[in-house]
């Protein structure tokens, strides 16, 4: 144990942090404060200086340390940014297969590093196009994918064994990624090299996200399934992505988003101890994905702080060796829920601070959301704009000339400190209630978000938070012109027309047993992955094979709690 | 004097879309405005919609959508409500709605749209001034 701070400075420190109060009192006698109470947009308290007394327990070597050491609270790997920049992945889909191939050519040409796809909310929720439950929805808010065809056409000419791709899929999950990999080996490309990563983070979607399919315990079958497959089959791919972002969007707290994804990250690693696997064949294939949200400081000590936790809760709480277990490397999108429809060309510059926080923070990868995304699908534009954003942190800001340039502040290290020990008594709450799959059939997690997003509503209401454009410098009659890609109407049936033509040419007989293989696999203990992508390469669809989970494990219906 | 039964709403969340942050919101508001709120969980057809709105007898069901899907999904709402001789059912939404999209839903029969930035207050204040008890 060795200090931070020798103990013989606090003595001092108290005595002139005193004189310093006495003094500000007198400023305060005459004006009062700005703020009756300065708190961050979690409302968390904020003191009025930070010094090194409130750092009086810590030991340099043990919490803050260096970068690529335990417990990585600078960063996992030694080097950061002085040796590569965090990968440059803008999430992207829109309308059609081909319409989406269109959009990633363009992003590559425009210098993305990684490629990641949004799908449209039938094939979010494992339903095809000519469903009547998909009446609308085709390719709003992301790609249609109901075949191996679309699959195939949406990676077209990309070079998906040099670049890794990120598929924001859960329920179906396994299912896309069969196609993936069935995609990759049409093209011979041998799955051991695919690099990319599946979020198939089924807990944050009863907590948060809400696209869910069968219920809670079933879910986590089929992704343990899957991180089976993957630590054999596809050494390269990262089998979850847990997920903070859309507990973030849905409402949490910075504290709250940071203990429910870990908890969440537990529950995985349980389930995948008791299939038998070890603890470190599965867990350096774990990736994390977090929000990165308007309060600068708070952010970057969230980020901080979840990589200390995540190596502390492996080594301590699961006895993992592998260093590579023990590293928390994650994706980050700025908050999404900051953006405002008023003044819109405001976005730009919430997500160039909100992009910064993450970069502060040691992202490995990051989405900048564009200025429109408030409004509809970003443009072109407005996308390149996003991008461009990134780069400007990346090659002029400087800030990626050093590592954890904010390590040492007295402020971000209380922080990293108090979001640690705060999230932490949250987890054990949740181990208490019999894990998050018991703490989830509670409803716990889902309280706790409704009611800090309704705090929050409730503040921006009465003015205690400020949204510019919005709750403050508002323009009366505001007519800001911004170009809106509008999905054409069209595209449904064009897609309806595409996935029949797929269908007409099956083998019913080959397709039938492999849809029976799948059944009997579902309904034992067998991996369902083999299965699944012997079943797309014969021609299932998306929706026969969710059917087929559905028919087998049930549905889950939304308990509708507010 | 009359005694005036309280308003009675529906929030729902037709579609696909899981985004129900705001309806959950909204439906917290609602309650607390003194409104007997029905709250219909997400993941329904337009067709569901309509019938519990029908079974509950509610005085106006809010739509809300942030994916997209919302032109068919709110047109359809209240086309069936008519077609069920349920046009007195105020409809009105909020989301992700762009201004093109909120002139064609009002002609449809839309009565109002709330778009991110909408205060609690004024939404409430709506409901209290345009749905009175069926």
């Amino acid at each position: 144990m060795a200090l931070t701070f020798n103990p013989k400075i606090f003595q001092d420190i108290d005595e002139k942090y005193a004189a310093w109060k006495k003094k500000l009192g007198k400023v305060f006698a005459k004006k009062p404060e700005r703020l009756k109470r300065f708190s961050t947009v979690s409302d968390k308290k904020i003191a009025d200086i930070y010094t090194p007394a409130d750092l009086k327990d810590q030991d340099f070597a043990a919490d803050i340390g260096f970068p690529g050491d335990y417990p990585f609270t600078r960063g996992v790997q030694p080097s950061m940014y002085r040796g590569r920049l965090w990968t440059m992945r803008m999430f992207a889909g829109l309308g059609t297969a081909e319409d989406t191939n269109r959009r990633f050519h363009l992003l590559v040409r425009e210098g993305q590093t990684g490629l990641s796809t949004a799908f449209d909310m039938p094939t979010l929720m494992g339903y095809d196009t000519d469903s009547p439950k998909a009446r609308g929805e085709c390719g709003k808010c992301g790609v249609a994918i109901d075949t191996l065809k679309d699959m195939e056409d949406l990676f077209s000419g990309l070079p998906i064994d040099r670049i890794t791709t990120s598929m924001t899929i859960n329920p179906p999950a396994a299912v896309i990624w069969a196609m993936y990999i069935a995609m990759a080996e049409h093209r011979g490309i041998d799955r051991k090299v695919l690099g990319g990563t599946i979020q198939n983070d089924m807990l944050k979607e009863f907590v948060a996200q809400k696209t869910f399919m069968c219920p809670p315990e079933p879910s986590v079958r089929i992704v343990t399934d899957t991180v089976e497959f993957g630590t054999k089959e596809v050494p390269r791919w990262n089998t979850i992505s847990i997920s903070g972002y859309h507990i973030r969007e849905a409402g949490s707290t910075a504290v709250q988003e940071l203990a429910f994804t870990l908890a969440d990250g537990i529950a995985y690693t349980e389930k995948a101890l008791e299939r038998g696997l070890h603890v470190d064949a599965f867990a350096p294939r774990f990736s994390f994905f977090f929000n990165s949200h308007l309060d600068f400081f708070e952010e970057v000590a969230k980020f901080r702080a979840a990589r200390r936790m995540w190596a502390r809760i492996m080594k301590e709480r699961f006895g993992a060796k592998d260093p590579r277990s023990l590293w928390m490397r994650f994706h980050t999108q700025t908050a999404g829920c900051s953006l405002t429809a008023q003044q819109p060309y405001n976005n730009v510059v919430r997500t160039a601070l909100q992009g910064l926080a993450a970069v502060m923070g040691g992202t490995q990868s990051l989405h900048t959301n564009s200025l429109d995304e408030v409004l509809a699908i970003p443009t072109e534009e407005a996308a390149t704009i996003a991008l461009r954003t990134q780069q400007i942190i990346a090659e002029e800001s400087g800030v990626a000339n050093t590592i954890d340039p904010l390590g040492g502040s007295y402020f971000v290290e209380t922080l990293t400190n108090q979001m640690e020990e705060e999230a932490f008594e949250l987890i054990h709450k949740i181990d208490h209630m019999g894990g998050m799959l018991a703490a989830i059939e509670q409803n716990f997690p889902q309280q706790e978000i409704a009611d800090a997003a309704y705090h929050y509503q409730k503040q921006i209401d009465d003015h205690e938070k400020t949204v510019v454009g919005v709750n403050k410098y508002a323009i009366d009659a505001e007519d800001i012109p911004v170009e809106v890609l509008e999905i054409d109407e069209a595209l449904e049936t064009i897609q309806i027309e595409k996935t029949h033509r797929v269908k007409e040419n099956r083998d019913g007989a080959a397709l039938k047993q492999c849809l029976e293989k799948v059944g009997e696999a579902c309904t034992g203990t067998e991996n369902v992955m083999e299965h699944l992508i012997t079943a797309v390469k014969a021609g299932a669809t998306l929706q026969e094979l969710c059917d087929v989970f559905r028919d087998v494990f049930g549905s889950y219906r939304d308990p509708g709690i507010y | 004097m009359k005694h005036e039964r309280r308003v009675r709403v529906m929030v729902a969340k037709p579609g696909l879309d899981g985004h129900d942050r705001g309806a959950r919101i909204i439906a917290r508001a609602y309650r607390d405005a003194g409104f007997e709120v029905v709250y219909t969980g997400l993941h329904q057809t337009p067709e569901e919609i309509v019938e519990a709105a029908i079974q509950e007898d509610v005085d106006m069901v809010g739509l809300s959508s942030l994916a997209g899907a919302h032109k068919y999904l709110f047109q359809t709402v209240v086309e069936l409500l008519r077609e069920r001789g349920a046009e007195d059912i105020v409809v009105c939404g909020g989301g992700i709605i762009p201004d093109e999209d909120i002139k064609k839903l009002k002609s449809a029969g839309v009565r109002e749209i709330f778009t991110p930035g909408a205060t609690l207050d004024e939404i409430v204040k709506w409901v209290k001034e345009n749905v009175k008890p069926r």
